[in-house]
């Protein structure tokens, strides 16, 4: 956030400027599709929200439950997994493992009192860029709506 | 074994408990009079009458093992927690409710709030128009009252003070007592820290059913557990056992009871959220390469969250439902 100079510092400018909520989401991409499209969408120079902080990983079948709840409980807003469409995964049959793992994760998080907007499982193949900027941007003001989740919050009444 | 010179002292204590576990030190039947033998017993809530002031009259480190069942819930648990972790020399979580939150965690589900609405003015059986509510301090009569203050989150034991060692199970099964007991009289202990009693390998590992690979057609409902092959794993066969993200040590007794693994013993070595890895497991299991075949399957877990976590809410990442900002009714 831009600091006010010392030239403006006058009662009437130091009140508070409302900062929009920027919310911060952790992008798990399998290498052979999604990561490689978002490698492209950067060389292509495409523009995106810069909300999602991208953890690549071999194949999104890599991705363990316990990795999108931990980003959960350790601040973020919102966790994107991506991965090859189903019949392409380089891996065979990953991805069948990842759709049955992060659809069963969503329920189990909805009775955590997470909304759905949080948690996105998308298909997009390393030629699908503007898929790509796309879906990082749909997501990211999906969830700067829904707000921060703060879950360390619900820790604070003991 | 060897007779020790002096007795040791032993301590059993209850915190939010169903006294189960208490029961479950007696399975191991006439070895009782061994463990009579070699120890004597300074505090047992369960069966014997000591005081909280007798046992803070002790001094530091007096007592010499103290099995600690039951999760923490409210302030009188997490004092008496502090306190025994002063007066002993060796402090063990023993059973699931003190190692990872147990059946009481699963409170975690509610608000302390939502709790006390349907305790003290919901259920159909309570009559309470003045809409009392307990209350942590109450003057009558010119006399101070006092109750503990009920924590909003249930917490297993490590959270509050440090344990030596954890033995799971809910109850832990007559093996696993007996073998904590002999290691603990023996000396011969792992690392503080470690698990005792219970093994290093999944439920898998001690089951006598097989693998077949054979792809899960639908889940079943608990009142169609009568599984149709015998012989064949009963994950397999679409009922849900958590047995391939839950420690072995039990000898996997309930499937040789013809019933599932409910993972009472808790996450396998090395693994802390014991849920996630059940949801990782399911995904690994289905076997199936149809997206809508695969949706339509998950779709008939009913309660993931009640079945997976079942007796560790308090040892996984999340801990609770939220509370703070959640603007749907939990389904």
């Amino acid at each position: 956030m831009a600091d006010i100079t010392t030239a403006e510092k006058s009662p009437a400018k130091l009140t508070k400027e409302v900062v929009r909520f920027e919310p911060r989401i952790i992008g798990f991409l399998c290498w052979w599709c999604s990561y490689a499209a978002s490698d492209m969408a950067g060389t292509s120079r495409l523009k995106y929200p810069p909300n999602v902080s991208i953890i690549r990983v071999m194949c999104s079948s890599r991705v363990d439950p316990a990795f999108v709840m931990r980003a959960f409980a350790e601040g973020a807003d919102g966790v994107l997994i991506a991965g090859c469409h189903l019949g392409e995964c380089h891996y065979v049959s990953g991805n069948y493992k990842t759709a049955a793992r992060i659809s069963l994760l969503k329920k189990t998080l909805a009775q955590f009192g997470f909304e759905d907007d949080r948690i996105r499982l998308e298909w997009i193949s390393a030629g699908e860029i503007r898929k790509f900027s796309k879906v990082i941007t749909d997501m990211t003001e999906k969830v700067r709506n829904l707000g921060p989740l703060n879950w360390r919050e619900n820790f604070e009444p003991k | 074994m060897e007779q020790p010179k002096e007795k040791l002292k032993l301590g059993v204590y209850w915190a939010a408990s169903c006294g189960g576990c208490d029961i479950s030190m007696l399975e191991i039947g006439e070895k009782i009079l061994t463990v009579d033998s070699l120890a004597d017993i300074v505090l047992w809530p369960c069966i014997a009458d000591f005081k909280y002031k007798d046992v803070k009259a002790y001094p530091d480190k007096y007592i010499d093992v103290m099995f600690f069942n039951g999760a923490i819930r409210n302030s009188e648990a997490e004092e008496i927690a502090h306190l025994l972790r002063e007066k002993s020399k060796i402090l063990i979580a023993y059973g699931s409710c003190s190692y990872g939150g147990g059946i009481p965690a699963l409170a975690n589900f509610y608000s302390k709030q939502e709790i006390f609405d349907r305790a003290y003015h919901e259920s159909q059986s309570t009559v309470n128009p003045d809409r009392i509510e307990p209350k942590t301090k109450h003057t009558e009569n010119g006399y101070e009252l006092y109750l503990p203050e009920f924590w909003e989150t249930v917490r297993k034991l490590s959270d509050i003070v440090d344990v030596d060692y954890f033995i799971p199970g809910c109850p832990p099964a007559e093996n696993t007592t007996w073998s904590a007991i002999e290691a603990i009289v023996s000396g011969q202990l792992p690392p503080v820290g470690s698990i005792i009693g219970a093994g290093n390998k999944s439920v898998c590992d001690e089951c006598p059913r097989e693998r077949k690979e054979t792809k899960i057609k639908r889940f079943k409902r608990p009142h169609e557990y009568v599984a149709p092959d015998p012989e064949q794993c009963l994950l397999e066969q679409g009922i849900i056992c958590l047995g391939p993200a839950t420690r072995s040590g039990c000898e996997a007794r309930c499937i040789n009871s013809g019933m599932p693994c409910r993972g009472c013993y808790g996450p396998c070595a090395d693994v802390y959220d014991q849920g996630a890895k059940m949801i990782s497991a399911i995904g690994s299991v289905l076997e199936s390469e149809d997206g809508e075949e695969i949706q339509r399957v998950i779709d008939e877990i009913m309660d993931p969250a009640g079945l997976f976590y079942r007796f560790s809410m308090s040892h996984s990442y999340l801990l609770r439902r939220r509370l703070v900002g959640a603007k749907e009714e939990m389904k």
